[in-house]
């Protein structure tokens, strides 16, 4: 996985805490930083892809790795 | 982007029910909507300062039940509060977050929150319950938003 500026351990949390929590860490981002969530949440993977399409932040990846989910996003 | 509306009117007062208000707003602030919950009735009680939300499977035939059980011992006294406490024991487990917390997300996100003028003064109730920063105000102040509303949810 590509680098990152920030790192979001959602790990255990559920809907909507993961989002509201990535939404909270890019407030404090800058614009191009990268953030990388990490969430165990299997609804996220679809939530994250909503919130990337609506917000304008650029969900750059995201995989699947022994039970978690990865995410890099990347501030608008 | 243009900024989209959210209304909601939250009329219920239960622990389970308090959740789809401050799930919906909470996330829609996130996305960058502008939104708006319209407290009214029963749904008064989730702007207490604290709120003492139970769940009941009464009269809720699609509540699971951790064992199936007659509907006249679910209504024994102390069965309320043991589902409530089973609720949110499992809730917690599961990464759920409080309605607390929620509301509170709700907050920090500028949600605007409105209590029914006429509900409080129906059910005798004090500005002095409620948390701060709650508005006082009736069915018109709720179109006002409403009307402009993209999305407008009645819960």
């Amino acid at each position: 996985m590509s680098d990152f500026d920030q790192e979001l351990d959602a790990s255990g949390l559920n809907c909507p805490l993961p989002i509201l929590r990535a939404k909270k860490s890019l407030a404090s981002m800058d614009s191009g930083q990268v953030l990388r969530i990490i969430a165990t949440d299997p609804g996220s993977v679809k939530d994250f892809e909503a919130f990337a399409k609506q917000t304008g932040n650029e969900l750059l990846e995201h995989r699947e790795e022994g039970g978690k989910f990865l995410f890099l996003m990347r501030k608008s | 982007m243009s900024e989209k509306k959210l209304a909601i009117i939250a009329t219920k007062g239960t622990l389970d029910w308090a959740y789809p208000p401050f799930i919906l707003a909470s996330t829609a602030a996130a996305l960058g909507y502008q939104v708006q919950v319209f407290f009214t009735f029963y749904g008064l009680q989730l702007l207490k300062k604290k709120p003492d939300l139970k769940v009941t499977s009464l009269g809720n035939p699609g509540m699971p039940m951790p064992m199936p059980m007659p509907v006249l011992l679910q209504a024994l006294p102390g069965m309320q509060g043991m589902m409530t406490h089973m609720m949110k024991q499992k809730m917690k487990s599961k990464g759920v977050a409080s309605v607390e917390e929620l509301r509170e997300m709700c907050q920090e996100a500028e949600v605007k929150m409105i209590a029914c003028q006429m509900t409080v003064d129906l059910f005798d109730m004090s500005r002095d319950d409620f948390i701060d920063g709650v508005e006082y105000g009736g069915a018109a102040t709720f179109f006002e938003f409403a009307g402009e509303s993209d999305i407008c949810l009645f819960i």
